[in-house]
């Protein structure tokens, strides 16, 4: 029984990182950029809800509504101040930018909310009850797979079905190509950080409400911890986010359970590591040899 | 007289920098006319330039992103930490000890570097990076449960507190979570000084030789490098193992600095702040991140001092980090620039 709750637990664990790793791969997909900035909205769309509900004593939908509101607001406003003056710049430019995002968004929070550890209350409570008193979900971790798996078809539905998917890849594939065919390629760019940072948004709410702790810094270690599943299953793939967010959420949490809790961190990165060397470009990336 | 050729010249202009600065700020010092504060950022300083100077090595002339630079940090503030406690009583002198555990921080930073770049330079670019990262984390988690101590029946190592048992004489070294706890404080800011000058020497060496030619030449392209012999992953390794340990042996100079030093002190924030040196100084520049990471290091501290805008330094220093990465990226400025200030001879179009 403790290893079917360990399954849900990472389960419902991995979804929020497969939400946030979707965020990265397909950011990275189109502008070839680690937005390292990333995990930080997932933090803003958290202190939205926080203070929807908590200070306005909104309904928890209209909280959720709002920080997806304000996060794709942030999301392209961050795009179309610091990374789009610098598409033509080396790679490396834009990583310090990213970074540099990174910080401002840390620090106005602090300013703004304060350093302190505020206490998120969950958008549901209660748990789903099994098998009694041996096996049982919390609404939080079915909310996040639902989520998850709705996210999940409906980004694959607009990209594969829709014109403005279609844009997308055909983008992240050759963006002069694109341009060439009347896409707009910055529109294009623009909306797929819209896109990201909505997702964001619903997974730091989804985020605080399992572990129900924020801070300015909350959104950063899950933001690598996405980051690794979104390498993990091969960064600017839809489908690899999903597989490598749920992979990376089961492993994390059996090895807490089966190994040791301190050394979560260091088996995640180390299995990470090894998936790396036999597939180096992630478990469903396509490995493109370089052309002489 | 043999002319000397461009690239020693500006070797030699580096050492000049570093000498003068460490005589000036020694005078400073010696007349009181330096502060408790800033004075207790020199030694640390000293790291972060060793840091930004073996990372320069790595990314700009070797070309490849690494993000985890403190987790070799880490690995020689632990072991230089650990070398000074076993060799008290064999080597009494503390200069001398520092030198030692300053070595050995070094070796387990090259160790380090064996172990990562060994499986990863097979990779690249921005999975390079990745992997770097995972290490970096690795590093930091594993010290977090490592015990480490000595008494008379000898050296202990164990992971987790409940293996870890010693008799009542001993000392216990690297603590856990709690980190090293109890250290003699061996380091001076002239052996950051003399660190300093060692780095140069070792990285500007290289640099300047067959080795560092066929380094540079693997990031400008590797696959026309490759093609008139040079061995891909012997260069490679040899740059981000020689950047490993010099990171090394700036984590033990960091870690014989103060009494107590815990592992989440190298973690992810402190890579990305290096890294950000290199970059803000110039890739491939030495010279560029020595002057990056000094300033660059003091100056968040300085802020502190102006009581109002304490509270928005970080905020600052990101709103700088942004402007300045879109400022040199500006090609209507990049135009302006180079019409005001004509470019040096030979210098390369896009810098």
């Amino acid at each position: 029984m403790s290893f079917l709750n360990n399954v849900i637990t990472g389960v419902s664990l991995g979804s929020i990182y497969a939400i946030i790793a979707l965020g990265y791969t397909m950011v990275y997909g189109i502008a070839k950029m680690l937005n390292f900035a990333h995990g930080d909205v997932i933090m803003v769309g958290a202190y939205m809800c926080f203070f929807a509900v908590g200070s306005f004593s909104l309904p928890p939908a209209a909280g959720v509504l709002l920080a997806v509101a304000v996060c794709t607001v942030l999301g392209i406003a961050i795009e179309r101040l610091a990374y789009k003056p610098l598409r033509s710049a080396p790679s490396l430019a834009v990583l310090i930018t990213a970074i540099g995002v990174s910080y401002l968004l840390q620090n106005s929070a602090q300013l703004l909310w304060g350093a302190d550890t505020k206490t998120f209350r969950p958008l549901v409570e209660g748990s789903l009850v099994l098998v009694p008193g041996q096996l049982s979900i919390s609404y939080v971790a079915v909310l996040s797979i639902v989520c998850c798996v709705v996210v999940m078809i409906t980004l694959t539905l607009f990209t594969g079905q829709t014109k403005l998917g279609k844009a997308m890849r055909a983008c992240s594939e050759d963006k002069a190509a694109a341009q060439l065919m009347g896409i707009d390629v910055n529109a294009t760019i623009s909306m797929t950080f819209a896109i990201g940072s909505a997702l964001a948004a619903i997974a730091g709410v989804l985020m605080c409400s399992a572990y129900p702790v924020l801070s300015p810094t909350t959104g950063s270690m899950p933001g690598i911890r996405a980051f690794t599943a979104a390498v993990f299953g091969g960064i600017g793939s839809v489908p690899g986010a999903l597989l490598g967010g749920i992979l990376l959420g089961v492993i994390e949490t059996f090895a807490k359970a089966y190994i040791s809790t301190d050394l979560s961190d260091a088996v995640v990165f180390a299995v990470l590591i090894v998936v790396l060397l036999v597939k180096p470009a992630g478990l469903m990336g396509k490995y493109v040899p370089e052309k002489v | 007289m043999k002319k000397l050729n461009k690239n020693s010249l500006d070797g030699f202009i580096n050492y000049g920098i570093v000498i003068v600065a460490f005589a000036v700020i020694q005078t400073a010092v010696g007349m009181g006319k330096m502060s408790n504060i800033l004075q207790s950022l020199l030694v640390p300083a000293c790291c972060y330039i060793v840091m930004a100077v073996s990372l320069n090595l790595t990314v700009g002339i070797l070309g490849e992103l690494s993000l985890g630079h403190a987790g070799f940090m880490s690995l020689g503030a632990f072991a230089g930490i650990t070398a000074s406690v076993l060799l008290q009583s064999a080597i009494p002198v503390g200069p001398l000890r520092l030198a030692v555990s300053m070595l050995v921080g070094a070796a387990f930073g090259a160790l380090g570097g064996v172990i990562v770049g060994v499986p990863v330079l097979r990779l690249q670019g921005d999975y390079l990076a990745i992997v770097t990262l995972a290490f970096g984390q690795i590093i930091q988690n594993i010290i977090m449960v490592l015990y480490v101590g000595v008494d008379e029946n000898g050296f202990h190592m164990a992971a987790g507190s409940e293996q870890f048992h010693l008799s009542a004489g001993g000392t216990a070294i690297i603590k856990g979570p709690m980190g090293a706890v109890g250290v003699t404080k061996l380091a001076s800011f002239t052996a950051g000084f003399v660190l300093i000058l060692i780095t140069l020497l070792v990285v500007q060496n290289l640099v300047n030789s067959r080795s560092g030619r066929a380094i540079m030449a693997l990031r400008d392209n590797r696959i026309a490098a490759e093609s008139v012999g040079i061995n891909v992953t012997k260069y490679k390794l040899m740059a981000f193992v020689t950047s490993a340990a010099l990171a090394g042996a700036a984590g033990a100079l960091w870690g014989l600095n103060y009494s107590s030093t815990v592992a989440s002190k190298f973690n992810f924030n402190t890579s990305i702040l290096v890294l950000v040196f290199v970059v803000l100084g110039g890739l491939g520049s030495i010279r560029g991140s020595i002057i990056a990471a000094a300033l660059l290091y003091v100056l968040p501290d300085l802020l502190r001092q102006f009581g109002d805008i304490s509270d928005y330094r970080m905020l600052i220093y990101a709103i700088i980090l942004i402007l300045v990465m879109l400022a040199t990226n500006n090609d209507r400025l990049k135009d302006l620039v180079g019409r005001v200030i004509p470019k040096r001879k030979g210098a390369a179009s896009n810098g």
